[in-house]
């Protein structure tokens, strides 16, 4: 964070900016968005998950998710499913780590097990969502390599167009490409490319909404695969911040008593 | 006026509280059929069965304290020791910075392994509902758990004695002659029979998960013990010991890859033993880009009594092998298909698992189980008739 302050300090002073490579430029705006979301501290929030088939059937599930920043660190958050009914009370504590595996637990009530459970999964589907595991864990900096691809309008809204590409292991994707809007720096579209390139998924964040005079946080987020014609809508509810969780609401302890 | 008022009040206050009450729960139906014909008599062939499981619980004091409970009724068809009433859960809990104690019954689960769970002593066994022995009776106990930097050590204290559930005359899967569940012997009397006492230090160091524990007290498993009444008919008496186990549990997490070890010394039942179950579990995750993850599980148990005792399974030289398929599909489609072998007889048992939810709130589950191969002097050899399939169905409320 020092660091981060001298080197834009630097640039200030330093006069004109030297041609940046793409590289630079993608990741910048990378790390701008990150030092925005910086401080957050704790949320919460109520989701409901809708995934809709290629038929329109459609099946919900509600999730409660708690979430805490750890600085120099991924995040760690906790997952609570209310329904479906069958599954109430399963919760799933994961701690994302920048590149390191990340550590993750499932505790499963009817048999009041603590399961650790494997992070390789993280290009499975998570609840026979639309979403893999990967789309959900909180994005780390060095979890990507960058590069700034064009600017160009995205519903009128003019953004930077940069590629993504995982450094981590066990990725179904071999890309992202995310428009980030450029006044406020909110990713407002992904495209994800799936292992042999093909457009697999789109996701488009909706109705963003400022917490705290600083966070923005997308209320209704759309996963669409565009090969299995399914979907995924993610609706979020209540949503707090700095609610005074500490580690001890993330850890194997806590996991045992969520509801 | 004022006393109105103050009614109305505590009224309010009431209905706001019995609103953050929770209610959740299911009920089912259960089909349990038997492929060959019984072996003693009053056994039958097919057995309806139906199950309600309710809960109730409520948060308070932000999340802190809460209070669950959980009664369970069975009812089945011919066999009366199989319709049971259980309090699974009846427990308030506190939860502090570095402590949480929970006081009522409830339910421990301690291990890491499939094929059994050795570590796993808290709570009494629940026989008559499955064989897989992973239901469990309701324990009342005092819970302290210290959470600290160097772990969590949880400490037990377990007043009352539950005895493990047996089928009755009329049910299978059972000995010639039933258990007899209520004249049971015991080696301690009066108040000592009915403790126990426990401790479970546990911690994560990076990619291990690491569990010491020690019991004292009342042993879970009997053992079982022949006798002749007065009239000459023979019976079963289960025997319960007080014992001494330490235990450890133990799982390496890298990558696809589970490693998975359990271990205990048990004293107090006859010599002295040692028993463990250690293998691995190894998950190939989006098999041909498809959303199935297969799991493929090898575990080795082994049991330092060897085989002729009176204790009700050992596992002294068995291998476990069996494939875990997760479809990841919106009804979470699940199977778990296995084969349990001696290596030193040829005994086999053959289990195959699935579940699919329906719906939102439905819920089909079906096993088959099978034996093989049991020698005259192995315990399973009473059951070498016993092969079933098992359905249920059930809602989710």
């Amino acid at each position: 964070m020092k660091k981060l302050l001298l080197a834009s300090l630097f640039m200030l002073f330093a006069g004109p900016l030297p041609a940046m490579s793409p590289e630079q430029q993608g990741r910048e705006i990378f790390e701008t968005i990150d030092k925005r979301e910086t401080g957050f501290g704790d949320s919460r929030a109520d989701v409901k998950m809708i995934l809709k088939n290629r038929n329109g059937d459609e099946s919900l599930r509600l999730l409660e998710i708690k979430t805490l920043e750890v600085i120099g660190d991924g995040d760690k958050s906790l997952t609570i499913f209310d329904s479906p009914r069958d599954v109430k009370g399963t919760a799933f504590l994961s701690f994302t780590h920048a590149l390191t595996p990340d550590d993750q637990w499932l505790y499963l009530p009817a048999l009041k097990r603590v399961k650790r459970i494997s992070s390789a999964n993280k290009s499975g589907p998570f609840l026979g969502s639309e979403y893999a595991f990967e789309d959900l864990t909180s994005n780390e900096i060095e979890k990507y390599e960058y590069k700034y691809l064009r600017d160009e309008q995205l519903n009128g809204t003019d953004c930077y167009v940069v590629e993504l590409k995982p450094r981590y292991e066990h990725s179904g994707y071999t890309r992202l490409e995310s428009w980030v809007e450029k006044d406020r720096y909110l990713v407002l579209k992904i495209d994800y490319y799936d292992r042999k390139n093909a457009l697999l998924k789109t996701l488009t964040f909706n109705d963003y909404r400022q917490y705290l005079d600083q966070y923005w946080r997308s209320l209704d987020q759309s996963m669409v695969n565009h090969q299995n014609g399914k979907s995924t809508q993610l609706l979020s509810e209540n949503f707090q911040f700095q609610t005074g969780l500490t580690e001890r609401d993330f850890d194997r302890n806590a996991l045992k008593r969520s509801r | 006026m004022r006393i109105i008022l103050l009614i109305m009040v505590c009224l309010l206050g009431f209905i706001k509280t019995v609103c953050a009450w929770e209610f959740a729960g299911y009920a089912g139906i259960e089909s349990l059929g038997f492929i060959n014909d019984p072996m003693y008599e009053n056994q039958h062939n097919h057995y309806l069965s139906g199950v309600v499981q309710p809960e109730i619980f409520h948060e308070w004091d932000d999340g802190r304290q809460s209070f669950a409970f959980v009664p369970f009724y069975r009812y089945s068809q011919y066999d009366n020791r199989r319709t049971h009433f259980d309090v699974r859960e009846l427990t308030w809990l506190k939860a502090a910075e570095n402590w949480e104690l929970r006081v009522g019954i409830r339910k421990v689960f301690w291990g890491v392994t499939e094929s059994q769970h050795l570590v796993d002593i808290i709570n009494q066994t629940d026989l008559v509902e499955n064989i897989d022995t992973e239901d469990k009776l309701g324990q009342p106990m005092i819970n302290l758990a210290l959470i600290r930097d160097w772990g969590t050590l949880d400490l037990f204290i377990l007043p009352g004695f539950r005895e493990r559930t047996f089928s009755g005359v009329q049910g299978r899967l059972r000995p010639p002659v039933p258990i007899a569940v209520g004249d049971a012997s015991f080696e301690k009397h009066g108040i000592e029979k009915h403790m126990a006492y426990a401790l479970r230090w546990s911690r994560s160091f990076d990619a291990w998960d690491i569990g010491l524990s020690y019991f004292y007290g009342t042993s879970r498993d009997p053992l079982i013990f022949v006798e002749f009444n007065r009239l000459g008919e023979m019976r079963l008496i289960p025997h319960y010991d007080t014992i001494h186990q330490a235990g450890l549990d133990m799982q390496v997490t890298e990558g696809s890859w589970l490693w998975k070890l359990e271990a205990i010394m048990r004293a107090g039942q006859g010599k002295t033993y040692f028993a463990g179950t250690g293998g691995l579990e190894y998950t190939f995750y989006s098999v041909f880009d498809t959303p199935l993850d297969l799991g493929l599980v090898v575990e080795y148990l082994y049991d330092s009594r060897g085989q002729s005792n009176n204790a009700l399974y050992v596992f002294e030289d068995d291998i476990l092998v069996a494939l875990r398929f997760g479809f990841n599909d919106v009804q979470s489609t699940e199977i778990l298909a296995g084969v349990l072998f001696d290596r030193t007889s040829s005994a086999k048992f053959y289990s195959v698992e699935a579940s699919r939810r329906l719906g939102d709130n439905w819920k089909l589950a079906v096993e088959a189980r099978f034996f093989s191969g049991a020698s005259s002097t192995d315990q399973a050899y009473f059951l070498r008739d016993d092969d079933h399939i098992r359905a249920e169905l059930s809602y989710h409320f």
